[in-house]
């Protein structure tokens, strides 16, 4: 079932408005943070960018940019946790 | 609205929890072995997590009506030593007898390793023996899309696998379609911050529909919401999503799937 982009704009443009409003707030926190931002930071002003392009795969677009695309399968690791970026 | 929450971790929840979701109406939860939050340093404590999901578990379900079906394994995360998980993995068999267990699971992959993926391999080697039904963890984040599709490759060199018999859990957009297209079941998980939300998994199924598919909150120890079914059956219900379609999805689609175990009783 397919919405109008008017029914869809009534649902959650409010909601779609805070969130890009967090991540221009998360921008200027880490803008006046001390020190060098690391890979993390890059990542999301790498991906940033996609969120202009046409079509409608922006957030499966946005989720390959955030993985990692390599072939390597190391024997094992030390680190159990993901960050979200790959290094 | 009747529904089965297929994938909760309920030895890291509340007994008000099991309260709430019969409420809300649960009638069933599923709950795969996973990884406690810390390292277990004995076989034997193994043994207790086993007891706890087969035993203790069941019996707090059924106070509020609910059947507590449960899936045995070593969860990824602690199988990087592979001697320690293969005397785990020992476990097995015998928890596979007990009543309320549907199969194997979850494992698969969480940070791609190869020890990994050795113990993922013989996972399957368990599941193929004693004829068990297969839950698989997609790793988190960054590690998701590489680790699906190894799990996918692996997949596709077990042919006497049948793809109807493999849940794929905790798809994404990106792996979503590569799960489809191997012709799996799919599992869509709405977890605060590092999975999906209500209205990004309402749009995965606009897309992609409902066959097949799962939908389960993974609540565990972290932050995490069991009642999050119910935030996506409103979801679609206010796209103008029948009520019967949400019932598939959250209802029956879970019975189809774990039915195919004897251990499953029927809602």
């Amino acid at each position: 079932m397919s919405r109008s982009k008017e029914a869809v704009l009534d649902a959650d443009f409010a909601s779609a408005r805070a969130s890009i409003l967090e991540v221009a707030a998360f921008i200027d926190r880490v803008e006046r943070g001390e020190g060098k931002a690391d890979y993390r930071y890059e990542a999301i002003k790498k991906i940033l960018p996609l969120l202009l392009t046409e079509g409608s795969n922006h957030a499966r677009d946005i989720l390959e940019t955030l993985s990692y695309t390599d072939e390597e399968v190391p024997e094992t690791v030390k680190t159990k946790a993901a960050s979200g970026a790959p290094r | 609205m009747n529904y089965i929450e297929p994938h909760i971790h309920m030895v890291c929840r509340t007994t008000d929890e099991y309260k709430q979701l019969a409420q809300t109406g649960c009638v069933a939860v599923g709950e795969p072995a996973f990884w406690a939050g810390y390292d277990r340093c004995s076989v034997e404590g193994f043994r207790d997590y086993f007891e706890q999901l087969t035993v203790s578990e069941p019996a707090r379900a059924a106070k509020y009506g609910l059947k507590h079906y449960t899936w045995i394994c070593i969860n990824p995360k602690e199988a990087q030593n592979l001697e320690f998980a293969r005397e785990v993995m020992q476990l097995i068999p015998e928890y596979l007898q007990r009543p309320n267990v549907l199969g194997i699971g979850e494992i698969g992959l969480n940070r791609n390793t190869k020890n990994e993926l050795r113990i993922f391999e013989e996972h399957l080697d368990i599941a193929i023996q004693y004829h068990q039904l297969i839950l698989i963890h997609t790793p988190h984040l960054e590690d998701k899309l590489k680790g699906t599709k190894l799990i996918l490759d692996a997949l596709r060199n077990r042919p006497e696998i049948s793809p109807d018999r493999v849940l794929v859990d905790h798809c994404e957009e990106h792996t979503l379609p590569l799960v489809k297209e191997a012709g799996y079941w799919a599992g869509l998980t709405l977890y605060p911050t590092s999975k999906l939300s209500p209205k990004r998994a309402a749009d995965m199924l606009e897309v992609y529909g409902t066959d097949r598919i799962w939908a389960n909150s993974a609540a565990d120890w972290g932050e995490s919401n069991p009642l999050s079914l119910t935030l996506l059956g409103c979801e679609l219900r206010s796209r103008g999503i029948s009520a019967e379609v949400v019932e598939k999805l959250l209802l029956q689609n879970p019975a189809h799937f774990m039915s195919q175990s004897p251990h499953f009783i029927g809602i």
